[in-house]
């Protein structure tokens, strides 16, 4: 196999990973801190594609449309937790799954009756429509690279934030003992109103970088969702480091097991069969990759200290 | 639950007697998920033409009962179901995708209705599942890409690689490619379809690019179509590997491409086997008034299905009942009901013998994105099952 | 006591508006509305065989379609292969594939849950998911047996008595196997182990201290519960006659899972009445519109805003009082 085919798979992969992490980290947090579970996550994903989408043509500028939409995810996370999430934090995780999956199912129709069945093709500016050239035979297209970058700025940023800031302070106490952050006085209505706003808009910004590429489409969130869990488990709940290492191994294997398993299979097995088995094997690939992490250590790889 | 039972057996009963003289078509498509937006288009091409019909078929009134298969075989079946069982269908039409027919297509002849595809055509049902009450007012899955194949042989491109989803119709589409194509093929990817279907290519295009085969052959209906589209000319192969694509570039993603400002698109060829600049008097009218009504260009989806609603309101009108079966099947067989596409006859299984086209993606009159006939590929073509069908 | 005797009473007037009804519409020529009730009763046995693990054993599975899948497809690959390569007469009769169908769920659902049970709350909802979908996947990648496009069933199960191809038959027969589903699953619940089981749930820690081998009981109740959805499914078959992966998709593992928190867990005509209600507006409101998941979605979250403990808790809640 050659090297050039290689990378570019591994950047293909990374970039996968990247986007995963912008959902599942949103996810992580919220689960880990509020102790919610929120299916509804995939569909804020979609908004934030959606309403990029309009935006863009609204302003005839992709990267306007982004900064627009960004705050306005964020106050559509803040409803959801205001009106669906917040009556439902003293119930069980079922009234939760009940509750998020009742409002998928509404999420995706409402965006079915404004922005209609088709989708949306999102027309990027003509510099970042092209390609970047960096070798002889490694060509890239340059929006993908964007969304590397933007992923590892919007990481590297959450870091930062959850590291060295007070909120940051506050969100690791949230996780590991909420009761305690309660009885020092902090307003915990507050912080989990803002840590749901910030959720939705990590999901929004991998909604919005994806459409260029994907289009927005209904029911986009409900194909990411469930690798955003898978994510989130495997990383450990509440863990943003394990959130992004999973994300990026998750991300690598799946695009991997897409390049190279038919080769792999063609050792053993007819071409036709080797043609329709990889990509279903290579989709169950991340899901053996789960049980195992899970039968190994219960609690996935990297769960936090104390609940 | 009580109520409830009460209030749909009176809603049944009402349903059952208030149509005696009439023809029930029942019509199966998508209308929910993103693939809709093909199922609108099948809708709204039917609507169309009941209302140049006046709303009859001879006597009878035209009722048209739609029903969506939710993008799902399981679903598709079950929408069958009530369609056959409950509102009492004497014909069962649409089914935009291959594997939604094949789980339906027992519901309905066993019931002895008739079944008339206006866009999948799996090789199951041209071949050995063939049967007398069904036939297909589009083509068998294979033929189009047969199409492509010849075509890529006559411009000379010697080695291809080829991409198509991962189900009935995705599978025809390639062996219909192959069949025909005469160089090699250089590698194969089959990706995950249905609601939740595989979007992003970026792994597949990469592994088509350092294939070095000369030609990339590509079937990504519906709202794959633009995804695909947009990423393939984002990797910037449009030079490298030029793309040879069916049932991807058409009038469903066309207005998207355009509004997007997609520029690249005009000039891609495809094959097909309608075009809206056919030259015949059903065709003009259809397309005039379906743009008029509608505000874009009618797909190849509606053409079928708005053969489909005629075929049959024609067949109806010339026996003048819905129970005579040999002669609506005689009628239907005869196929001279005035096809947008032309004249064509059926083949043994039930499928046309027509011919294909080349066309090229232009900008109209208006500045409008459509496609115009460039050659004719194949003349009177007959799909490689009819062999296997025991029907003659 | 009132309340006790209030959900007897819906428990009853359930069931027999389920035995009479549905063979009422068929009878007056309304052959769509059987079939609706075998669909719902079908699904009942699953319900109701989850709501033992999830409801009384408090292990929530998110996985439970893939037992109906395999179920359907111990069915469905006997009388593929009956057909297209004739092997012997055993291969469509049910006194063969039934057997096949629980067998196999049953060791599906004990190698699985020697794993599964290992893990706690929502990671113990992922694995089960993660098995299910390896199911999935596993079912796509198989072109022999139609992958993605799904199988269809030419031939019902062959059965002693009953012909499956009479739709009364068959509706009898699963109306009968809920029935005796719903009995077992009380008997289980009421029995020492059951009694074990849901201890469990309340405290592990106490239970464990007492010197019962918690792991094993749920283990057990795992394998019966997975064993009846296999039987479910075996039935789903043979109804539908159209297999396809789609039926062992996450999403069906949750629909079954609302069913049984909308009708309300771990009461014995919870899950059946769920299944009804959700199968009976899911037909009603997709009859009115192609938007009907808008005020579908709408009703579940008004269930789990302002109804908790399900429909059954709503209907059994007494004037005045809270519960």
């Amino acid at each position: 196999m050659d090297l050039s085919l290689l990378i570019i798979q591994l950047l293909n992969g990374l970039q996968l990973g990247l986007l995963l992490f912008l959902v599942a980290s949103g996810l992580t947090l919220v689960f880990g801190i509020l102790d919610f579970v929120n299916l509804a996550h995939g569909s804020l994903y979609m908004l934030g594609a959606f309403i990029c989408a309009s935006l863009t043509f609204l302003f005839g500028n992709f990267l306007w449309a982004v900064l627009v939409a960004l705050p306005i995810t964020g106050v559509i996370g803040y409803l959801v937790e205001r009106f669906v999430a917040r009556p439902l934090y003293t119930r069980d995780h079922l009234d939760h799954v009940l509750g998020t999956f009742g409002l998928i199912l509404v999420l995706d129709t409402l965006a079915h009756l404004i922005w209609g069945p088709a989708g949306i093709a999102v027309p990027l500016p003509a510099w970042l429509d092209g390609q970047l050239q960096l070798g002889e035979t490694l060509v890239i297209p340059t929006f993908r690279l964007l969304i590397i970058g933007a992923g590892l700025a919007a990481a590297a940023g959450l870091f930062w934030l959850v590291n060295y800031t007070k909120l940051g302070m506050l969100i690791r106490a949230g996780a590991s003992n909420r009761t305690m952050v309660s009885a020092l006085g902090v307003d915990i209505e507050m912080l989990f109103a803002l840590v749901f706003a910030l959720g939705a808009m990590l999901a929004g910004l991998a909604g919005m970088l994806v459409a260029p590429i994907t289009e927005a489409s209904i029911g986009m969130g409900n194909n990411i969702i469930i690798t955003a869990f898978v994510v989130i488990i495997v990383g450990g709940i509440g863990s943003m480091k394990g959130a992004f290492i999973a994300a990026l191994l998750i991300g690598l294997i799946d695009t991997l097991g897409r390049s190279f398993l038919d080769d792999l299979f063609k050792l053993v097995m007819s071409t036709d069969a080797a043609e329709t088995s990889a990509p279903a094997v290579s989709a169950m690939l991340i899901y053996i990759i789960m049980a195992l992490v899970l039968s190994l250590r219960p609690q996935g790889l990297f769960p936090p200290r104390t609940r | 639950m009580k109520k409830l039972a009460v209030a749909a057996l009176t809603a049944s009963l009402m349903a059952s007697a208030a149509y005696a003289d009439s023809v029930k078509i029942g019509f199966v498509t998508t209308l929910t998920t993103g693939a809709a937006i093909i199922g609108k288009d099948m809708q709204n091409a039917a609507n169309l033409a009941v209302e140049h019909l006046g709303g009859k078929a001879g006597d009878l009134d035209i009722e048209l009962i739609f029903a969506d298969d939710g993008f799902a075989p399981e679903t598709g079946k079950q929408a069958t179901d009530k369609l056959v069982k409950q509102d009492n269908v004497d014909f069962v039409t649409g089914y935009i995708w291959s594997h939604v027919l094949l789980a339906s297509r027992k519901s309905v002849l066993d019931a002895d209705k008739f079944l008339i595809s206006a866009n999948a055509g799996p090789s199951q049902i041209a071949g050995k599942l063939c049967d007398e009450d069904f036939f297909s007012t589009s083509w068998q899955n294979d033929q189009t890409p047969m199409a492509m194949g010849e075509v890529l042989n006559q411009q000379g491109v010697k080695s291809l690689y080829i991409m198509a989803p991962n189900y009935a119709a995705g599978k025809n589409m390639v062996t219909g490619v192959e069949s025909t194509f005469k160089g090699e093929i250089l590698g194969k990817d089959l990706t995950k379809w249905g609601a939740d279907a595989q979007l992003d290519f970026s792994a597949e295009l990469a592994k088509a690019k350092a294939s070095g085969a000369e030609g990339l052959f590509v079937f990504y209906p519906g709202a794959a179509a633009g995804a695909f589209t947009k990423q393939y000319h984002q990797a910037g192969l449009k030079d490298e590997i030029p793309l040879y694509s069916v049932f991807t570039v058409d009038a469903i993603s066309l207005p998207k491409l355009q509004a997007a400002d997609f520029q690249s698109v005009l000039g891609s060829r495809i094959t097909q086997a309608w075009d809206p600049s056919l030259d015949n008097a059903a065709n003009k009218k259809f397309v005039a008034d379906f743009k008029a009504k509608y505000g874009s260009y009618p797909s190849f989806y509606a053409a079928q299905s708005y053969d489909a609603i005629n075929m049959i309101a024609d067949a109806v009108a010339k026996v003048g009942n819905t129970t005579d079966r040999d002669a609506l099947r005689a009628a239907m067989k005869a196929a001279d009901y005035g096809s947008v596409r032309g004249d064509y006859s059926y083949g043994n299984n039930n499928f046309p013998i027509q011919n294909f086209y080349l066309r090229e993606v232009v900008a109209d009159a208006d500045g409008n994105w459509t496609t115009q006939v460039v050659q004719t590929v194949f003349e009177n073509h007959q799909d490689s099952y009819a062999k296997d069908c025991k029907l003659n | 006591m009132t309340k006790m005797t209030r959900r007897g009473w819906i428990t009853v007037i359930v069931m027999a508006l389920l035995a009479v009804l549905p063979p009422v519409f068929y009878l007056t020529g309304h052959a769509f509305y059987l079939d609706l009730a075998t669909r719902l009763s079908i699904l009942g046995i699953a319900t109701v065989s989850l709501n033992l693990v999830l409801g009384y054993g408090g292990m929530v599975s998110f996985g439970h379609a893939a037992f109906v899948g395999l179920g359907a497809y111990a069915v469905g690959i006997p009388a593929y292969h009956w057909l297209y390569y004739s092997t012997g007469d055993w291969a469509v009769s049910g006194l063969a594939q039934i057997p096949l169908a629980v067998g196999i769920t049953a060791l599906f659902a004990l190698l699985t849950g020697l794993v599964c049970l290992r893990t706690r709350g929502v990671y113990f909802i992922m694995i089960t998911m993660a098995f299910a979908q390896m199911v999935y996947y596993l079912i796509v990648s198989i072109e022999e047996y139609g992958g993605d496009d799904g199988l269809v069933i030419d031939t019902r199960s062959e059965l002693p008595l009953i012909n499956l191809d009479d739709p009364l038959h068959l509706y009898g027969l699963a109306y009968v196997s809920l029935v005796v589903a719903m009995l077992l699953v009380r008997m289980i619940v009421n029995s020492r182990f059951g009694m074990v089981l849901q201890g469990a749930k309340g405290n592990e820690e106490r239970m464990i201290t007492l010197g019962f081998n918690v792991y094993a009981y749920r283990l057990v109740a795992y394998v019966i519960s997975g064993a009846m959805c296999g039987y479910a499914g075996a039935l789903l078959g043979n109804f539908t006659t159209f297999i396809s992966p789609e039926m062992m998709d996450w999403s069906r593992s949750g629909e079954l899972m609302f069913m049984v928190i909308l009708g309300g867990t771990a009461t014995t005509i919870g899950p059946v009445l769920g299944a009804v209600v959700f199968i009976v507006i899911e037909e009603v409101l997709s009859s009115f519109t192609i938007y009907w998941h808008l005020p579908f979605g709408l009703m579940l979250m008004a269930v789990v805003l302002f109804a908790r403990g399900g429909l059954t808790g709503l209907l059994s809640r007494t004037k005045g009082g809270k519960e």
